[in-house]
């Protein structure tokens, strides 16, 4: 799957909760665009504006396709508008929901954006193995980029030795997040024991969990996250790494473990609703009985992205909501974490796309984005994390043992649709776990094969 | 000016220029061709620009899409049948072709059967343009936009879900209306019913017009009751327009897509070939796969076209 806010700009097209968004919108980054003190003379003209005087001046325009929309859209827009003042360069952003498409048609037909975002690593390297992608090594200042980034997001853009895709923005996945006003258990030291102080909080109306996979046409890719953070956990990095690259079967014993856990985790003794609330609620408003009162249910797990929806959505202000990493369950595999973020890649070689790639992987740039709120950086030089939750999550970032991407965003797009569906269909009916599976199996030994 | 503008009016005023032109061009040209060969040019040079636009936009991506469908994902190497291989052996895509058969059943026995029964029994009263209106309604909407309402609709949670809000008045615990495998398809269907039934009545309506009130006034003088009309006189005399509205439902029957793609993306057994086929084309990057679907998509519909023209140049003849 992509990362959530990929899938969260899906969700808005798919149209279920547009109105998720509307109440992200009204917030949003547009005071931040103030900086045109600096004051072009160039202000509007774009197109004709002669590249003459100060250096730092290149005018033309430069195309981006990406998939953030509203709130989102505002932040991407207050992060170019120092560059836009500096240089001249008019960004043209589009956001689509449907950016694989536009690129799938636009690489087979060479029309393509000049820079843009990637639905995932594993679309990237199939453009930059075809040409599409241009790399990146003479265009970033590398070294820079290398010694600011995480190596892990860096080796996640490079394909074939070369860079050919950088992070604009990050999210840490796999937080297990509870209201302090209902859970006072602490933090749970393994798995096990936090079923155990579940079981100890749990009361008639209040289960452990709160679950929702509806996501549009994306939807079930809430549980694909479950399952790959219990699979890292249980299993380990090699066995997640095998299962990514397609060389683990699905019905293996450690992916069938990691399946039953999350059964247990949406059966209907121990999640709000049953699973037909799970599969009926959108994943941005799953966490809203926890606010409620009485509460509906003690823990949430999703992605650092997810507090602007506990605000927007379940009405939650900011003492409401606190997060605690998922904890071990393998004591072997210690400290892993998976996380995800927003790829971007150049098509089109021009001096104005060249301009924004290198200016969008410096922290003065993440900083604005970060500071807006809702989103971490890869740049190890963004520190302005805007409250204590954003500034934890990073820290789990930063400090992970054993970090991996999102996996199912690795897989092949044929892969990662059945993933989702498989969510939606075991959680569902747990019963048909070894034919959903199977089924897995089965794309698993097509979808691998390009 | 907006660079758009300009172009609308290039378009609004230089395409029926250019038609002319192209008319005036060619008559010129006749006016030096021997007599007894130019009453037989005209015609093809008159039909060149259409049969052009036929074959750029309509001829060579059919041949081009049955040429992709024996290729691989990126149309670069030859695989034979083994994209329909994969069609014919995939549970996915064949549980996409029965829904397919469910749709073109229940679509066009829903949306026909009902804009019958509509069409009848609003034809002797006052209010009918009313009720019409109100019918007809949902044409004007667009599969997505109805999508997105009928989402709502079906919402599982009462506040928003009108269905379920209804239910839980008497009591009735929220239903999951899109997730509960097969009756989903049918809720499905019933959004692109309420969208053609307007269609079918109107047209209906108008067949029912048109026949002759002499034709049911001798029969009611020789005692036929209402059904006995119905049977012996209504219904045969409309059966030529119900065929045409059918072949029409049908066709959009095996279109069905947006529907689908909006209310569940073909999860929960859902799936049908025309959302099939764009996850492949624009999700998989699978041209292979995505083009032998449209092939078979296509193969379907011919039969129904080939009724569609029989039936059109059997009227023709009656005339």
């Amino acid at each position: 799957m992509e990362s959530p806010f990929i899938k969260r700009r899906r969700l808005v097209a798919g149209l279920v909760a547009s109105m998720l968004v509307i109440g992200a919108c009204s917030d949003g980054g547009a005071a931040t665009s103030a900086p045109a003190a600096s004051a072009a003379p160039t202000e509007d003209g774009g197109e004709s504006a002669a590249p003459t005087e100060a250096g730092g001046e290149i005018g033309g325009s430069v195309s981006v396709i990406g998939t953030w929309g509203g709130a989102e859209q505002d932040a991407f827009l207050a992060m170019v508008a120092p560059f836009e003042a500096e240089t001249g360069i008019k960004v043209e952003y589009t956001g689509t929901r449907d950016l694989n498409a536009v690129l799938t048609t636009g690489v087979a037909s060479g029309i393509l954006p000049d820079l843009a975002g990637l639905p995932g690593p594993g679309q990237m390297r199939e453009f930059a193995t075809r040409g599409a992608l241009k790399p990146l090594e003479d265009v970033l200042d590398i070294e820079a980029y290398k010694s600011e980034t995480s190596p892990g997001f860096v080796e996640l853009g490079t394909v074939d030795g070369q860079v050919v895709g950088v992070f604009i923005k990050a999210a840490v996945k796999g937080l297990i997040w509870y209201n302090p006003n209902v859970y006072t258990g602490g933090v749970p030291t393994s798995w096990d024991d936090l079923w155990a102080k579940a079981g100890a909080a749990a009361t008639g109306d209040t289960k452990p969990w709160c679950v929702g996979l509806e996501s549009g046409p994306a939807s079930g890719w809430p549980g694909t996250d479950w399952i790959e953070d219990l699979v890292i956990r249980q299993s380990g990095p090699d066995v997640y790494d095998a299962w990514v690259a397609g060389t683990q079967t699905w019905s293996s014993p450690e992916i069938k473990a990691a399946f039953e856990a999350f059964g247990e985790v949406v059966s209907e003794a121990n999640t709000h609703g049953g699973s037909n609330y799970v599969l009926n609620t959108g994943f941005g408003s799953g966490a809203n009985p926890m606010f409620a009162d009485p509460p509906g249910c003690l823990f949430h797990h999703q992605a650092s992205f997810i507090t602007s929806f506990f605000q927007d959505e379940g009405g939650a202000t900011e003492g409401d909501y606190d997060f605690f990493p998922m904890p071990d369950i393998n004591p072997s595999f210690t400290g892993a974490a998976t996380g995800a973020g927003d790829l971007f890649g150049m098509f089109n070689d021009t001096p104005q796309a060249r301009a924004l790639m290198a200016y969008l992987v410096t922290a003065d740039a993440q900083a604005i984005w970060v500071g807006i709120g809702g989103a971490l950086s890869g740049n190890k030089n963004v520190t302005n994390y805007p409250d204590d939750v954003s500034a934890r999550s990073a820290e789990i970032l930063a400090n992970a043992t054993v970090f991996r991407f999102d996996g199912s965003d690795l897989m092949p797009e044929a892969m990662n649709s059945a993933f989702w569906s498989a969510m939606l269909e075991f959680t569902q009916d747990q019963s048909k776990l070894d034919a959903i599976l199977a089924n897995l199996d089965s794309v698993q030994a097509t979808a691998y094969a390009e | 000016m907006d660079e758009r503008l300009l172009t609308a009016a290039i378009v609004i005023v230089g395409v029926p220029a250019a038609l002319v032109g192209y008319v005036l061009l060619i008559e010129t040209i006749l006016r030096f061709v021997p007599g007894r060969i130019a009453p037989r040019l005209r015609p093809i040079l008159w039909l060149l620009p259409a049969l052009t636009f036929l074959s750029v936009f309509l001829v060579y991506p059919t041949i081009d899409t049955v040429r992709r469908s024996l290729m691989d994902g990126f149309s670069e190497n030859f695989v034979g049948l083994a994209n329909y291989e994969y069609f014919f052996g995939s549970g996915e895509t064949l549980g996409a072709l029965a829904n397919n058969v469910l749709w073109i059943v229940f679509l066009t026995g829903g949306a026909v059967g009902l804009g019958l029964l509509i069409a009848i029994l609003v034809d002797r009263v006052r209010y009918e343009p009313w009720v019409k209106a109100v019918i007809f309604l949902p044409m004007a909407i667009s599969f997505v936009a109805a999508g997105v309402i009928w989402r709502f609709m079906y919402d599982f949670r009462p506040e928003s879900g009108t269905l379920n809000a209804i239910v839980g008045t008497f009591g009735v615990e929220p239903v999951g209306w899109l997730n509960t495998w097969p009756w989903n398809t049918l809720f499905l269907i019933f959004v692109g019913v309420w969208m053609q039934v307007g269609f079918a009545m109107v047209i209906l309506s108008a067949g029912l017009k048109g026949i002759s009130t002499e034709l049911l006034e001798a029969a009611r003088v020789d005692g036929a009751n209402e059904l006995q009309v119905f049977r012996g006189i209504t219904f045969p005399l409309l059966l030529p327009t119900i065929a045409v509205i059918s072949t029409t439902v049908i066709i959009i029957a095996l279109k069905a897509f947006d529907i689908v793609y909006v209310m569940t993306n073909g999860n929960f057994g859902t799936e049908v070939l025309a959302n099939r086929m764009y996850k492949e084309l624009f999700n998989f990057s699978q041209f292979g796969r995505g083009s032998a679907v449209a092939v078979i998509l296509f193969v379907a519909i011919v039969p129904v076209m080939l009724f569609n023209i029989k039936r059109f140049r059997e009227q023709e003849a009656i005339r």
